[in-house]
């Protein structure tokens, strides 16, 4: 898929994303638009997936689990679940609970919501791929306040001990949390420094970018016998003005009006 | 012959190792002691310590579970169902993963490790969530065989063994049948309900009621959850009184399963032993039995009452 395409996809996921969330009156805006170039690179441009069933797909889990709309929508973009389920977000009997659930929606990989747990099980599927010397590689995305999570750092250790090179972390480094910047909260910096000194590959990129992420998805290539952590630069709320880069824009759904504003930014009318 | 579960945990493992490529052992640096080293030795490639971190243990088991592997995952009592609990939960059962947990060295006879590493929670804990099987076995011929059946039922498991050596309840033709009760010795007045350890207890309490004209019913409970109601019911309705035994604590083990069992259908008299609300010490595992009232002769004492 060329880079005009992933714009599309890129647009039409925060689209998704918005009206789900305008929809549930309830959800997590914020950290969905944050992720959502990394999440359409992963699907679109990274991850050997062409179906959610093919024993050989590349896996993606969420480790920051609240950001299930951004997920929602890439599986929406790529055909994986009906767009028609967009009105049912976290609403009575839905496949799309408020946080992913592997048993009620395909392509959803694991269950995850509670913070801190996505990175050990990316590693267990990493660690029996290795063993049946298969060629899957696993993905994951974490918040960086998730990182705050001491099981993150016990699964770090384990994914450099083992020389999983099939495992791939992203940070979602939008500085903020629900209760502020985490600066404020719980320092989480140096990020860079703390991963390398777990025996990952560090690199850096601006991840509401494509090139950027491109440049470090490839770059990560290089390296074989380590895992690697994609510190990825975003802002919270990315492509709707008035959510940037508030942390307040965390954990609440957009008024009729606040939808109405953020879906023409994002171009055209509300029916795309 | 006397055995602790967890030994024969590590020679189920052992056979499993042979016939089943699936299975895969996770530790948290106990291998030792929990007998996963068992596994090791005859299958080093399929073997995983992670480290003294249990949380990551479960939330690694869950991941190999979605790769299609069936891990066995292996630390004490204490810190796999207490300190990893979340993680049991979120993960492994709710998604409904095929990870067993078999917890090592739980209730009191861990011994002179002390309270901290006494886990007495721990059926209450795995009883609560949805999805989990709990079993704990009276014997090394029960726990050997549970642990097989386990590999073989698809989805989550905890498996609760001792440290201490115990005697066997069984012989070598046992049939252990996943689910069910077992009744060990017939009886009119009333009944003993008991798992793990305080089954060889109860049988003992038995004999000495029996030379006292007292005719009492044995049912080991090894699958705690899902529990089985009927064996429950109809030695409610039969002997119309009922005693429970458990080397754990009474709020929410398995004296809490039949109340619940039995409130909803033939309430009768329970007398529960188990450990009163109370954290445990230091001590010989004898010695702590008999401090906490965990022995025959309280099994006994209790069923007195019951009738």
């Amino acid at each position: 898929m060329d880079s005009e395409n992933l714009y599309n996809v890129a647009k039409n996921m925060r689209r998704d994303i918005l009206t789900m969330i305008h929809e549930a009156k309830s959800g997590h805006p914020g950290g969905s638009l944050s992720a959502v170039e990394i999440v359409a690179y992963l699907y679109f441009r990274e991850m050997n997936i062409d179906s959610p069933t093919d024993e050989n797909r590349d896996r993606f889990v969420l480790s920051k689990g609240h950001g299930a709309p951004v997920l929602y929508s890439a599986l929406m973009e790529k055909g994986f679940i009906s767009k028609e389920l967009i009105g049912t977000l976290r609403k009575i009997n839905s496949k799309l609970q408020g946080h992913p659930d592997m048993r009620k929606l395909p392509g959803v990989e694991a269950s995850t919501g509670s913070l801190g747990q996505g990175l050990a099980i990316a590693n267990g599927m990493a660690l029996a791929f290795k063993l049946d010397k298969k060629k899957n590689r696993v993905f994951v995305l974490l918040g960086d306040g998730e990182i705050q999570e001491g099981m993150v750092w016990e699964a770090a250790m384990l994914a450099s001990h083992y020389h999983l090179g099939n495992v791939t972390a992203v940070i979602d480094h939008n500085g903020l949390q629900i209760d502020g910047r985490n600066s404020d909260v719980m320092t989480v910096e140096p990020i860079d420094r703390k991963w390398e000194s777990f025996g990952w590959h560090v690199l850096k990129a601006n991840g509401n970018d494509f090139y950027s992420l491109e440049k470090a998805f490839e770059k990560r290539k290089s390296v074989v016998d380590k895992p690697a952590v994609i510190i990825a630069e975003t802002t919270k709320g990315k492509g709707c003005s008035f959510m940037e880069g508030k942390a307040s824009w965390h954990g609440k759904a957009p008024n009729d009006e606040e939808y109405l504003c953020a879906m023409n930014e994002l171009g055209g009318n509300i029916n795309g | 012959m006397a055995k602790a579960t967890r030994e024969a945990y590590g020679e189920a493992l052992k056979k499993l190792a042979g016939c089943n490529p699936n299975v895969v052992v996770l530790d948290a640096d106990l291998s030792g002691s929990t007998k996963t080293a068992e596994f090791r030795k005859v299958c080093p490639e399929r073997f995983f310590n992670v480290g003294i971190a249990e949380q990551d243990l479960i939330g690694t088991a869950a991941g190999m579970a979605i790769a299609g592997k069936i891990p066995f995952a292996s630390s004490f009592a204490m810190f796999a169902a207490g300190r990893a609990f979340e993680i049991i939960r979120n993960t492994v059962a709710y998604p409904k993963l095929n990870v067993k947990i078999a917890a090592t060295h739980a209730g009191l006879t861990v011994g002179e490790d002390g309270a901290s590493h006494q886990a007495i929670e721990d059926i209450s804990l795995m009883r609560s969530i949805p999805n989990m099987t709990v079993i704990n076995p009276a014997d090394s011929i029960e726990a050997e065989q549970a642990v097989l059946k386990a590999a073989e039922y698809v989805g989550p498991v905890y498996i609760r063994l001792g440290r201490m050596a115990v005697d066997n309840v069984y012989d070598e033709s046992y049939k252990f049948e996943w689910g069910k009760g077992v009744e060990l010795r017939k009886g009119a007045d009333v009944t003993i309900i008991a798992t793990g350890i305080m089954v060889q207890e109860s049988l003992k309490a038995s004999e000495t009621l029996s030379e006292e004209g007292i005719s009492v019913r044995v049912i080991n409970i090894h699958t705690i959850k899902p529990i089985d109601k009927d064996i429950i019911i109809k030695a409610a309705k039969e002997t119309k009184a009922i005693v429970t035994a458990e080397e754990h604590s009474v709020i929410g083990g398995l004296g809490s399963a039949v109340l619940e069992v039995l409130s909803d259908v033939y309430p009768v008299p329970v007398k529960r032993i188990g450990v009163q609300d109370t954290f445990g010490e230091s001590g010989k595992p004898k010695e702590l039995l008999e401090k906490y009232c965990l022995t025959e002769k309280y099994i006994a004492d209790a069923c007195r009452k019951a009738i």
